[in-house]
């Protein structure tokens, strides 16, 4: 039943953290962009989200949007009952926080590219598209991905936060088995190794992947 | 070349008729903040001339030569590039920006650039910083652009230098690998940012005789440096700048032994002492 409920926690947090990543390019973008509506949406995506705590925005969304739909959608006329699946309910909204996260990550290791490696692109006749992909993105994992794997040991972590909207992640399965058995400090203690063991798996691939990021420059 | 150099300075209209002009520059100007970087900069390069660039530091070279390849963008002037004009126009705030991006990179992929800093990107070997562009720029087959860079890094002597990275070479390697991949594209003319200054001074020979070798090939070349000798011997075309506008331009020989402003002999006396 733990192990179940360790699949899930897994599933969840790399789905959330493929969204906060894709979020966090698209965030950086719009931070670094020229001031415009896009650039101030992105500042108060960030502020806001950062500012607000996870527990909040979880229920929020899995109670607070479906309601707001069905209440939209019946002033225009419509009548239907919207039901979160609380999967995706749950990976939408840890990945929409930590995008806010993973937005300042990645905003830093944009500006920690030097220069001179975007001008040559640029130089050489390499339009922008061509540039972030070709030069700019590979440079940037290297002084992104510390800030990644943090972004990730915190996500994997909050992922126990959305056991409050009925998921059977690994928190509420470790909640469930202890209050069914009454050996609270048995299964806690085996989820608590659980997380500890997807940090220390977490903690090797993120290594692997830092050589390859700065290969040619330095050993990691 | 070498006959023609005494008319040069006077009259280079007429001994150039016929020959196509590569670059021209027409009146550039160029402030950042209250600092008028260059005021109003005319220049001519035909096909086969090597200019070079002299100047004190913060007299508006490198400048000028980010403008023409609009790293900087100028605040007014035109450049043609083998005849097409570089369209600008003026932005909601006043400013100067090109009007076509795509028409920008494209004169850009016509125009090496070879920085002072080399800018090789770093998380490629020295063949893949070759084969990048001409690949993803100019859309050659990977073998057809291996097969490039493999001649280019022979003839700049790095042919056994493939596999390295950026960080494991020399400077003077780095530069001659910059210059492989700036000719990798095929370029119509070659900009040289001060290409040995950040160079130690027993690799900037090995730097300098790669471009020597460019120029005896016909290359065009426009080249910022502070090399005068070196100056004296590629150029066809010596070209001094004094706070942003050119005091006196001509052939090397004119204008390194026989200068005229008071300005320009100061210059080469200080160089002068400072090679002694």
């Amino acid at each position: 039943m733990l192990w179940q409920g360790l699949e899930l926690t897994v599933a969840v947090g790399l789905c959330a953290m493929l969204i906060a990543i894709g979020l966090g390019l698209l965030g950086a973008w719009a931070k670094l962009s020229q001031p415009s509506i896009i650039k101030s949406i992105a500042n108060t995506y960030t502020s806001l989200i950062r500012g607000v705590p996870e527990l909040l925005l979880i229920l929020l969304v899995y109670y607070g949007a479906p309601t707001l739909i069905q209440d939209l959608s019946s002033n225009l006329g419509y009548s239907f009952i919207v039901d979160l699946n609380p999967f995706v309910a749950g990976f939408l909204t840890i990945g929409f926080i930590y995008g806010a996260f993973a937005t300042e990550v990645f905003r830093g290791a944009y500006l920690a590219v030097p220069r001179g490696q975007i001008e040559s692109a640029h130089a050489i006749g390499m339009n922008s598209s061509t540039a972030f992909r070709r030069i700019i993105l590979p440079q940037m994992w290297r002084f992104a991905l510390p800030g990644l794997g943090n972004v990730w040991m915190v996500l994997i972590k909050a992922t126990a936060l959305i056991s409050v909207i009925q998921l059977d992640e690994l928190m509420r399965n470790a909640s469930i088995a202890a209050g069914a058995t009454r050996q609270p400090f048995t299964f806690f203690l085996a989820a608590s190794v659980m997380y500890l063991g997807i940090t220390i798996i977490s903690i090797t691939i993120q290594r692997k992947a830092e050589v390859w990021a700065n290969r040619g420059i330095r050993n990691v | 070349m070498e006959a023609f150099s005494d008319l040069f300075g006077q009259i280079p209209m007429t001994i150039n008729e016929g020959t196509p002009i590569s670059l021209l520059v027409e009146n550039i100007c160029k402030r950042f903040g209250s600092l008028e970087v260059l005021r109003g900069i005319s220049l001519t390069a035909y096909e086969n001339d090597v200019i070079t660039l002299l100047g004190a530091s913060g007299s508006g070279k490198s400048t000028l030569l980010r403008c023409i390849n609009l790293l900087e963008t100028p605040d007014s002037g035109k450049v043609y590039v083998r005849g097409e004009l570089i369209e600008m126009s003026t932005n909601r705030d006043g400013q100067a920006v090109p009007t076509n991006r795509r028409q920008v990179s494209r004169i850009r992929a016509r125009l090496g650039m070879v920085f002072q800093q080399f800018n090789l990107w770093s998380h490629l070997t020295v063949l893949q910083n070759v084969i990048e562009a001409p690949i993803h720029v100019l859309g050659l087959q990977r073998r057809e652009a291996i097969e490039r860079a493999q001649e280019l890094l022979e003839k700049v002597g790095l042919s056994d230098k493939l596999d390295y990275y950026p960080s494991h070479l020399s400077g003077g390697q780095e530069q001659r690998a910059a210059i492989a991949r700036a000719l990798a594209m095929e370029p119509d003319l070659i900009l040289f940012d001060e290409p040995t200054s950040a160079l130690d001074p027993e690799l900037v020979g090995e730097v300098l005789k790669v471009i020597q070798n460019l120029a005896s090939e016909g290359c065009t070349m426009l080249i910022v440096t502070h090399e005068l000798n070196f100056a004296r011997d590629v150029s066809s075309q010596t070209v001094f700048l004094d706070q942003g506008r050119i005091e006196e331009q001509g052939s090397p020989d004119n204008v390194l032994d026989n200068p005229q402003s008071e300005r320009l002999k100061r210059f080469l006396s200080g160089n002068y002492r400072r090679t002694i």
